[in-house]
C-alpha cells in the first residue's frame, strides 16, 4: 500500500449539474455519489455485483455504480434517482411504482426504477419476459417482484399515453 | 371489543402509502445515509476459522497507520464490560459471550478485533494490518454430533446442549396402542437460510465520555430488546442510551440481533474520545456473521393414525442448531410450540426438543421464526402419511384439519386459535389454481415420463406473542404478556400527530396508523402525521416495542386506536366547554376551517387550532377543572395474556393466528433435475384487512422468501466450518427471473381477539417451503423418493433420483398396518 495515495481529478455531470472532484483511484462511483456528492438515494446492498441497489444511468445506460471506479465516469453524464423528478413532478416511473405498490422498504427501489428507465427508453411495449430480463440484475427482498412487474407495465402504459 | 361501524371510513381501504413520497424520490433516511460531525469508520477483523484458540492479537501495525484513531481487541472489551445476558438457564447462563472473541473463536466470521479510522477505506487498510495467530480446534458442524460433546464450544457450560425439554400432551401411548396404522420416519432436516434484507446492518454509535450518554442511529429492528442487553453489558443506566431508528431497508427479524456490533461502536467511540463511530456491514459479513434462521433435525418420528387416515398421535425428537452463541436463543425452543398442532386436530403428542451450539453463525429470528420449521415438519408428516396410505393429499388434510365450527379452538398445549376456515381456503386455492385441470395435465405428463407434482401447504402465522412463554425455557425470566405504546396529540397549531414504538421496514405503518386515527376523529388520513421509527427519547416505547413477530396490526394499531380515543375524549370535554354544550352533543368532522368539533344541531364549531390554542397558548382562558386536559395522550395496549403453566408447558402463547394456504405445481426436469414452478397460488386469511394492497404485498414478499428458501437459498458449510455461500453470488437470493407469477386471493375470518378483527401477518410462516416440498414429493414418490429436506435443488434431486444416495422411501419410512 503506498504511503500517500495520489488523487485524480475528474469532471462529470450528475443530474444535469457539473462537478469537478478529486478522488482516490480506488474510489467507487457509488462512493463518489453517496459520500462526496451526498446523493444518498443510490444504495449499496452487496459486494459482488448481484443486487443492483446501486444502479444509476451513465450516458443513458443502466450501470452498477458499485462495480465502476469513479475515474471511469470521467466526462460522463450520470442520472441518479434524485434526478428523476422534473420541476417537482415525479417521473411516470416513480408514479407507477407508488400507484402499483411496487415498493415496501424502498431500499431497492431507486435501482429498479433506473433499470426500468433503460428498458422503457428502448421498448415501449415490454412483455412480461422483457421486464423480467431488464430487472434480472436487481434484487428486491420485500416485494416478491409481483408489484414491480405491475409497476413497470403501468409506467409503460402511462408513458405511451404521454408520448 | 369490535370497532363501531361508524368508525370505518378509512380502515379497509387501499390508501396509497404515506411513505412513498420520500422513498420514491431517493430522500429516505437510511442509517448509512447519516453523517455526523467528526465521524469515524469502523471495520472488524474476523476469524477465518470455525473453531480455534486465539494465540495472539497484534494491533500495533494497524494503530500506527496514519489516519487510524484506535483499535479494539477482545481483552480490552472484557476489561470494560460484563458478558451479555443469557436468556437461557444454567449451564448456558454461565457462558461468556462478548462482542469480540476473547480466547477462542467459535465460527467463521466471528469478530476478533476492530479498527477505527478517519475514512472507511483507511479502516479497510488498517484491518489488513492486524496480526492474529490461531491454533485450530476440531469444529462441530452438525447439531446431532454436537450433542455428543466430543468437542465442547463453551467450557463454562461444559456441554453443547443449550436446552432440552419434553412437550407431552394427551394420551400418547394409548393412541399408539389403538392405532390402525403407524408410520415411522427416520430423519428429516430443515435447512439454514436467511431472509437477507437488502440493506445490511448499520450502526452509528456515539459515547460521550463527558455526560455518559450513548447515542445510536442504527437499523436494529427490536431496540427495546437491544437496549436491555446493552445497558447490562456496558454497565450504563438504560435511560442513558438513546436509540434512534429511521427508514430500515428490510429486517425480517435478522436485524434484531445486532446488539454486539452496537456495543463495539459505543466502546470504540468512547476510546476515540466520544467521536461518532459508524459501522456499515458488507454483504459477506452479513451472510457469514449477522444471523441465520434456525436449522432443525427431526429424528425418530412416529405417527399413529386411525383407519381413515386421521392422525391420532405424533412422537418425535427435534434437535435445533443455534450456531455458536445462543443470543436470542433458547427462545426458539418454545416459540415453535405456538403452532404445536399446526392446523390439525390431533390431541396426543410428545416432542422431545433439544438445542445445541455448533461452530456456525449464531441464529436469530428470521421471518417465520422457529414456527416454520415445525410447520414444515407437520406438513411433511401429513404428506408422507397420505402417500403411504394412498389418501389424496387434499382429502388427507380435510380429514385432519381443525373444523371451522371448532373456533375458538384450544390446542393440546393450551393455545387458543382465534378464528379460521382451512377447508374454505383449500377450496378457494384449488379453484384459483384450477386443481382438476392440473390433475388431468399431471396424468398426461406422467404418461410422457415427466415428473410433475402438485403440493398443498397449510400454514399458520401466529402473531402478538405472550412473552410469558420465555418462562417455559427459563422460569427465572421477568417477562410475560405483550404491550405496545402509542402517543396521539394535537400539536400547538392543532396538527394531529401520532407516534408509535414500532420501527417498520416497509410494512406501511405510517399509512395504516393514519387510517385508524382518521376513522376515530372522522378526518382525512392526510391530516394525520405519523412518526414511526424507534426513539428512546420520544418515550412511546414499552419493553416490547419494535417490529417483529407479526403483530403491528394488533398490538401497534390497538395502541394507536387507544391513544386516539383518549385524545378524542379530551377533545370532546374541551369542545363541550367551548361550545357550551353536552359532551354527547359534540360531533367530529371537517369544515371550512379544517378539522373541527361541532355542537349538534347548532351552527357552533371550533377547529383543531382553536382547541389546541386553548391548551397551549391561551391557557388563561381555560378553567381550572380542565387543566388536566393536555391533548397529548399516551396509551399502552396490553394483550390479555396469563403466564403459561411452566411445568406442563401449557397456556395461550399468541393472540392471533393468521393462516395461509398455498398450492404449487412443480416439474423436475428429466435431463437437468432442475425443479421448476409451473403454477402457484397463495390464499391468505389475516382477519379484517386494514389496507388490502399492503397485505397483498406482504403475502408476495413472504412467498418469494419461501420459494427462494425452498429452491435456491441455503447457508452451506463444509466439513470444517467454512461457509461456502458467503456472497450474494453464491447464496443467490431469488430474482425476477426465478420468481413465478403468484395468484393471490384471500378470505377474512375476523379475529375476536383484536379490536378491529385484524390478525398480525407478514411472516407467512414460510408457506412455500412446505408447499414446494409437498409438490416435489408428489412428483417423485412413484420413483421411490420422498422429501426429507426443506432445501431441494438440481443437485439434491439428482442424488435422490439417480444416485439414490438420499431420500429413499424404502429405507427411511416404515409403515406398520394393523
Ligand atoms: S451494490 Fe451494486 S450490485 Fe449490489
Ligand atoms: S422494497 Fe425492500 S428490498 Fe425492495
Amino acid at each position: 500500500m503506498p504511503e500517500t495515495i495520489e488523487k485524480v481529478s475528474i469532471q462529470l455531470k450528475v443530474n444535469g449539474k457539473s462537478h469537478s472532484v478529486s478522488v482516490e483511484p480506488r474510489t467507487l462511483l457509488v462512493e463518489l455519489l453517496r459520500e462526496h456528492l451526498d446523493l444518498t438515494g443510490t444504495h449499496v446492498g452487496c459486494d459482488t455485483t448481484y443486487c443492483g441497489a446501486c444502479t444509476v444511468l451513465m450516458n443513458g445506460a443502466a450501470v452498477k455504480s458499485c462495480t465502476m471506479f469513479a475515474v471511469q465516469a470521467d466526462g460522463a453524464e450520470i442520472t441518479t434517482v434524485e434526478g428523476l423528478e422534473k420541476d417537482g413532478q415525479l417521473h411516470p416511473i416513480q408514479r407507477a411504482f407508488g400507484d402499483a405498490y411496487g415498493l415496501q422498504c424502498g431500499y431497492c427501489t431507486p435501482g429498479f426504477m433506473l433499470s426500468a428507465m433503460q428498458l422503457l427508453a428502448h421498448n415501449q411495449q415490454p412483455s412480461d419476459h422483457d421486464i423480467r430480463k431488464a430487472i434480472a440484475g436487481n434484487t428486491c427482498r420485500c416485494t416478491g417482484y409481483q408489484n414491480i412487474f405491475k409497476a413497470i407495465q403501468l409506467a409503460a402504459q402511462n408513458m405511451k399515453g404521454a408520448r | 371489543m369490535n370497532q363501531p361501524a361508524d368508525e370505518k371510513n378509512w380502515v379497509g381501504k387501499a390508501l396509497p402509502r404515506k411513505e412513498e413520497n420520500r422513498l420514491l424520490r431517493g430522500r429516505g433516511r437510511f442509517s448509512d445515509d447519516v453523517k455526523l460531525r467528526d465521524m469515524l469508520y469502523l471495520r472488524f477483523v474476523r476469524s477465518p476459522y470455525a473453531h480455534a484458540r486465539i494465540v495472539s492479537v497484534d494491533i500495533s501495525a494497524a494503530e500506527a497507520l496514519p489516519g487510524v484513531v484506535c483499535a479494539l481487541t477482545g481483552a480490552e472489551v472484557v476489561a470494560q464490560t460484563q458478558p451479555f445476558i443469557e436468556i437461557g438457564p444454567d449451564p448456558f447462563a454461565k457462558i461468556k459471550d462478548y462482542p469480540l472473541a476473547v480466547s477462542k473463536v467459535r465460527y467463521q466470521g466471528e469478530p476478533v478485533a476492530a479498527v477505527v479510522a478517519q475514512s472507511a477505506a483507511l479502516a479497510d487498510d488498517a484491518a489488513e494490518l492486524v496480526q492474529i495467530e490461531y491454533d485450530a480446534l476440531d469444529p462441530v458442524i452438525d447439531a446431532e454430533d454436537a450433542l455428543l460433546n466430543k468437542s465442547v464450544l463453551h467450557d463454562e457450560a461444559g456441554t453443547n446442549q443449550v436446552w432440552n425439554g419434553v412437550f407431552e400432551y394427551g394420551e400418547v401411548e394409548k393412541a399408539f396402542k389403538e392405532a390402525a396404522h403407524i408410520v415411522s420416519i427416520d430423519r428429516m432436516h430443515f435447512h439454514r437460510f436467511s431472509s437477507t434484507p437488502l440493506e445490511n446492518n448499520v450502526v452509528i454509535g456515539c459515547w460521550d465520555p463527558k455526560d455518559e450518554r450513548i447515542y445510536y442511529e442504527c437499523n436494529n429492528s427490536f431496540p427495546s430488546f437491544a437496549i436491555q442487553f446493552l445497558a447490562a453489558h456496558l454497565q450504563v443506566h438504560i435511560d442513558r442510551i438513546r436509540v434512534e431508528t429511521s427508514d430500515i431497508g428490510g429486517s425480517f427479524g435478522i436485524k434484531i440481533t445486532s446488539y454486539p456490533q452496537m456495543a463495539i461502536c459505543a466502546l470504540a467511540s468512547k476510546k476515540a474520545g466520544g467521536r461518532p463511530v459508524k459501522w456499515v456491514e458488507t454483504r459477506s459479513e452479513h451472510i457469514t456473521s449477522s444471523a441465520h434462521g434456525n436449522e432443525r433435525t427431526f429424528r425418530d418420528t412416529r405417527i399413529a393414525l386411525d383407519k381413515n387416515g386421521v392422525i391420532t398421535a405424533i412422537t418425535s425428537r427435534h434437535i435445533d442448531d443455534c450456531g455458536a452463541y445462543p443470543r436470542y436463543e433458547p427462545l426458539g425452543c418454545v416459540i415453535w410450540s405456538q403452532v404445536f398442532a399446526g392446523v390439525y386436530r390431533f390431541k396426543n403428542a410428545r416432542i422431545d426438543f433439544s438445542q445445541a451450539v455448533t461452530n456456525k453463525c449464531p441464529v436469530g429470528p428470521n421471518r417465520g421464526y422457529s414456527r416454520m420449521q415445525h410447520l414444515w415438519f407437520l406438513e411433511r408428516v401429513v404428506d408422507i402419511c397420505a402417500h403411504e396410505l394412498g389418501i389424496p393429499p387434499d382429502e388427507m388434510r380435510l380429514r385432519n384439519y381443525i373444523r371451522p365450527e371448532e373456533f375458538p379452538y384450544t390446542t393440546p398445549n393450551g393455545c387458543v386459535y382465534d378464528s379460521g376456515n382451512y377447508p374454505k381456503m383449500l377450496q378457494l386455492a384449488k379453484q384459483r389454481i384450477g386443481w382438476d385441470e392440473w390433475k388431468k395435465k399431471q396424468a398426461a405428463a406422467r404418461k410422457e415420463g415427466r415428473l410433475v407434482g402438485i403440493g398443498i401447504g397449510t400454514t399458520l402465522d401466529s402473531g402478538t406473542n405472550n412473552f410469558g412463554q420465555s418462562q417455559i425455557v427459563n422460569p427465572g425470566l421477568p417477562y410475560s404478556g405483550n404491550s405496545q405504546g402509542a402517543n396521539c396529540k394535537l400539536d400547538i397549531y392543532g396538527e394531529v400527530v401520532v407516534a408509535v414504538g414500532s420501527c417498520p421496514q416497509g410494512q406501511g405503518h405510517e399509512t395504516t396508523a393514519a387510517q385508524v386515527v382518521a376513522d376515530v376523529l372522522n378526518i382525512h388520513p392526510d391530516l394525520v402525521t405519523v412518526r414511526t421509527g424507534f426513539d428512546t427519547e420520544r418515550n412511546v416505547h414499552t419493553g416490547f416495542s419494535g417490529t417483529y413477530a407479526s403483530q403491528f396490526a394488533v398490538s401497534g394499531l390497538s395502541a394507536v386506536h387507544g391513544a386516539a380515543q383518549k385524545l378524542k375524549a379530551e377533545m370532546k370535554r374541551l369542545g363541550a366547554f367551548v361550545l357550551q354544550t353536552k359532551e354527547n352533543d359534540i360531533e367530529f368532522g371537517t369544515g371550512a376551517q379544517g378539522p373541527e368539533l361541532r355542537a349538534k344541531s347548532t351552527s357552533k364549531s371550533i377547529n383543531y387550532w382553536g382547541l389546541a390554542n386553548l391548551v397551549n397558548a391561551n391557557s388563561a382562558a381555560l378553567p381550572e377543572e380542565l387543566y388536566e386536559v393536555t391533548l397529548n395522550c399516551r396509551y399502552i395496549w396490553r394483550a390479555p395474556f396469563k403466564v403459561p403453566d411452566k411445568q406442563r408447558k401449557y397456556g395461550n402463547l399468541t393472540l392471533t393466528y393468521a393462516s395461509q394456504l398455498h398450492i404449487a405445481v412443480v416439474e423436475v426436469e428429466r435431463d437437468t433435475f432442475i425443479p421448476r414452478i409451473l403454477d402457484y397460488v397463495a390464499v391468505d386469511d389475516c382477519g379484517t384487512v386494514i389496507n388490502p394492497p399492503i397485505v397483498e404485498g406482504q403475502v408476495y414478499g413472504a412467498t418469494a422468501h419461501g420459494i427462494g428458501a425452498a429452491l435456491m437459498e441455503n447457508c452451506v458449510y463444509d466439513a470444517v466450518g467454512n461457509m461456502l455461500t458467503s456472497t450474494f453470488s453464491d447464496y443467490t437470493p431469488i430474482t425476477a427471473m426465478n420468481m413465478p407469477k403468484v395468484k393471490y386471493d384471500h378470505i377474512e375470518t375476523p379475529s375476536p381477539h383484536s379490536y378491529s378483527g385484524a390478525k398480525g401477518m407478514g411472516e407467512g410462516g414460510a408457506a412455500p417451503v412446505h408447499t414446494i416440498s409437498a409438490a416435489l414429493q408428489d412428483a417423485l414418490f412413484a420413483e421411490g423418493v420422498f422429501i426429507d429436506d426443506s432445501f431441494n435443488n438440481a443437485d439434491s434431486l439428482f442424488r435422490a433420483l439417480v444416485a439414490k444416495e438420499i431420500s429413499q422411501v424404502g429405507k427411511l419410512v416404515k409403515v406398520e398396518k394393523r
